[in-house]
């Protein structure tokens, strides 16, 4: 497809959809469809038919609206109405409030601060588009950077661009993406990769998820776009199997982008050509890691190497490879329609652009959220996620996952940026933000890490793979109260040992939940060793005091 | 491509129609060694899990050492060894479901039926799993019971979920 073709299908495309006074978008997310959307999306399409009033109301599917607790949620568009939780019995009342004005007993309040405070980059398509329709997202403009780039741009200056952007990694460790890109660029071979990391393994986190499943086009472009600066033919979508409708979608999304040109030979009349395959991964969080996750895709068990050579240099099969996460690719192709200069605008200092997070845990709405770097944590927390419910108060923020830290109330007033996090003692991390309240206790949170990263350790090298363990019986020991002081001493000996000599960044940054609730929560340890006591009533004590 | 050219993989197992899915997928990739993962989840799709027949079978078709196999299908959780039950109890154990009290409602499987996660009860009629991070954080905790998400659980709810699979 030229891009006029594209600039033409686009045209009819927006035309067709305003031909419909209305439009019904469902959400059909994987969180809208355990709550049941599938159901609704069935019964307001047979409703929408039962009243003849399919030639003016367009009913489809459509991605996440982020506030997933209240699913499932769907909107009426022009109006920009949220309606949620709907059920199969509203859909009559629904399709009647078209003409007759709001259905108030459902609305979803849009204007609060949930909503107004976000600033919607790579998520502004969710739930705006059908993601299974490649058209809907070339109506969004769609495709037509990639246009832009392979007939009117030269790889050095796409490099220069996404340079100039200022974006980095959003994989968690935020290395910036157009030095990433220079790397491979500069590398000679004939042969060169592009892989998108979707192996989302940090539990509590699902953004990428969110992203693969609701706008899968927007990924394939970002991809086609760094292959051409890198010079690159093959790529690959590396995406968790525990992610089944992501993979159905970027499978159908696969074949349409094939199918009209945007992957394949000549791509948009130009004479670059870029394929991309799936490739399932098989539950193994160090899989995340990339020199794990390349042995992954080369049929291996997903172990680390050690670094250098990068992949950069000697990647897949040993030749020049780019790995970036799912999140750094869908930033491309506003970067480049937008420019750098506009996405500069966003951010901070050092951390430009936006960044999604799924937060979670003790907080009100909980949800997919993308803010501005820089929003403060209390910011998020208690506007856009509406405080701690049932009146508790808020014990701190976790972010980073099992290789971040919890970040305890008093500094919420920070800013979110990847040095004030690391500065912290925690991590932007993939983007998982998880709210503790006082009814958790610090210590088994970190246990609970903990015992993720044991099991997660691939067992390559030493220290992962038994630091890990000791530190979990450790941790263990305090939770049940059988603890000495000697033993924290130990731990906290342990804890450097562990980060200062692991091999990969799953053993590296495997201390740090234990770290920082040692930095800010010492006195709930004190009290496990000292008082035989859990200050919030979680561990079970074996030889409790009696008080 | 060049291997399969010069030998023949060789026969399935059995006459078992599921066999011929998992061969598509071989000569999809023309039998490489890379194609090991994607096989195996083409083997367990069709069966369910894997066993010693079927990592026999991958290892000669693609030319593999069983020993590579057998590391890589115990290496990866996704991976199975031992059969299902007639029905599964996903828990979900990621971070939000944990802070949410998933453990609880593990715990009530657990004492009731005496099993523990990746356990099948003796009758094959239930097995327990866990999993690390279902992305359904925002409805914590979550499962999914025989394919179906299910959002907000508590133990009264789980088990509820699986009485009604009890004979």
């Amino acid at each position: 497809m030229t891009p006029e073709e594209l600039n033409k299908l686009a045209a009819t495309t927006r035309k067709h959809q305003q031909q419909f006074a209305h439009q019904i978008n469902v959400c059909v997310g994987t969180g809208c469809q355990s709550s049941g959307s599938a159901a609704v999306l069935e019964a307001l399409t047979g409703e929408v038919k039962k009243t003849g009033a399919q030639s003016s109301c367009l009913v489809r599917g459509s991605g996440c609206r982020g506030m997933c607790a209240s699913g499932p949620l769907l909107s009426v568009d022009p109006e920009g109405v949220l309606y949620g939780p709907v059920t199969v019995e509203d859909a009559p009342d629904l399709v009647r409030s078209l003409s007759e004005g709001k259905l108030t007993r459902l609305v979803c309040e849009s204007d609060s601060p949930f909503f107004t405070r976000q600033c919607r980059v790579v998520l502004e398509n969710a739930g705006r588009i059908d993601p299974e329709r490649i058209q809907d997202y070339i109506a969004m403009e769609g495709y037509s950077a990639l246009a832009r780039v392979v007939t009117e741009m030269s790889p050095g200056e796409v490099l220069e661009e996404i340079t100039r952007s200022g974006l980095r990694g959003r994989g968690g460790a935020g290395y910036p993406t157009g030095l990433k890109w220079s790397t491979v660029a500069k590398a000679r071979s004939e042969q060169k990769y592009v892989i998108c990391n979707g192996d989302e393994g940090d539990p509590g986190a699902f953004m990428d998820r969110s992203v693969m499943e609701d706008d899968p086009h927007r990924i394939i472009e970002g991809m086609a776009i760094a292959a051409y600066a890198v010079g690159a033919k093959q790529g690959y979508i590396y995406v968790r199997a525990e992610y089944p409708l992501a993979i159905k979608r970027l499978k159908n999304a696969l074949a349409q982008a094939k199918r009209d040109g945007f992957l394949g030979d000549g791509i948009c009349g130009s004479s670059f050509s870029f394929t991309v395959d799936l490739r399932l991964g098989a539950g193994a969080f160090v899989c995340g890691e990339e020199t794990a996750l390349i042995a992954s895709v080369e049929g291996r068990r997903g172990m680390p190497r050690p670094r250098p050579p990068y992949p950069a240099v000697a990647g897949l099969w040993g030749k020049p490879t780019l790995i970036n996460n799912v999140e750094t690719f869908g930033n491309i192709q506003s970067i480049i329609r937008k420019g750098a200069d506009w996405f500069a605008t966003i951010g901070t200092e050092r951390s430009k652009g936006t960044k999604v997070f799924a937060l979670t845990g003790r907080v009100a709405n909980s949800g997919l959220i993308e803010v501005p770097m820089g929003i403060t944590l209390r910011e998020i927390v208690y506007e856009i996620g509406g405080g701690i419910p049932e009146g508790r108060r808020c014990k701190g923020v976790q972010t980073g996952g099992p290789s971040g830290g919890c970040i305890p109330e008093a500094l919420l007033d920070r800013p979110v940026d990847y040095e004030s996090l690391a500065e912290l003692g925690s991590i932007m991390g993939s983007g998982g933000m998880i709210v503790i309240d006082e009814t958790s206790c610090m210590v088994d949170v970190a246990k609970y890490f903990m015992e993720f990263c044991m099991t997660e350790s691939c067992g390559k090298c030493v220290p992962c793979r038994t630091g890990t363990s000791q530190m979990h019986d450790l941790l263990h020991k305090i939770t049940e109260g059988e603890a000495s002081l000697d033993d924290l001493d130990l731990l906290q000996e342990l804890c450097e040992v562990v980060r200062n000599t692991s091999l990969c960044g799953l053993g590296q940054s495997a201390p740090n939940p234990v770290l920082s609730t040692l930095r800010y929560f010492k006195d709930e340890y004190m009290a496990h060793i000292v008082d035989k006591q859990c200050p919030a009533g979680v561990c079970q004590m074996r030889h409790a005091v009696e008080v | 491509m060049l291997s399969y050219l010069l030998k023949q993989p060789p026969a399935p197992p059995s006459g078992d129609k599921r066999w011929k899915l998992v061969g598509a997928t071989m000569r999809r990739y023309g039998y490489e060694s890379y194609a090991l993962i994607e096989t195996m989840h083409a083997v367990q799709e069709a069966f369910g899990f894997l066993d010693e027949e079927a990592l026999r079978f991958v290892a000669a078709s693609l030319r593999v050492p069983l020993s590579r196999v057998y590391g890589v299908a115990t290496f990866y959780h996704y991976f199975t060894l031992k059969p299902q039950g007639r029905h599964t109890c996903v828990l979900c154990t990621g971070t939000a479901c944990y802070i949410k009290g998933s453990s609880k409602n593990l715990a009530a499987v657990e004492d009731k039926y005496k099993i523990k996660p990746g356990d099948t009860t003796k009758d094959d009629n239930l097995s327990l799993l866990t999993a690390r991070c279902l992305g359904s954080c925002g409805l914590a905790p979550a499962g999914v019971f025989d394919g179906e998400v299910v959002a907000k659980l508590t133990p009264d709810l789980v088990m509820g979920r699986i009485a009604r699979w009890m004979p």
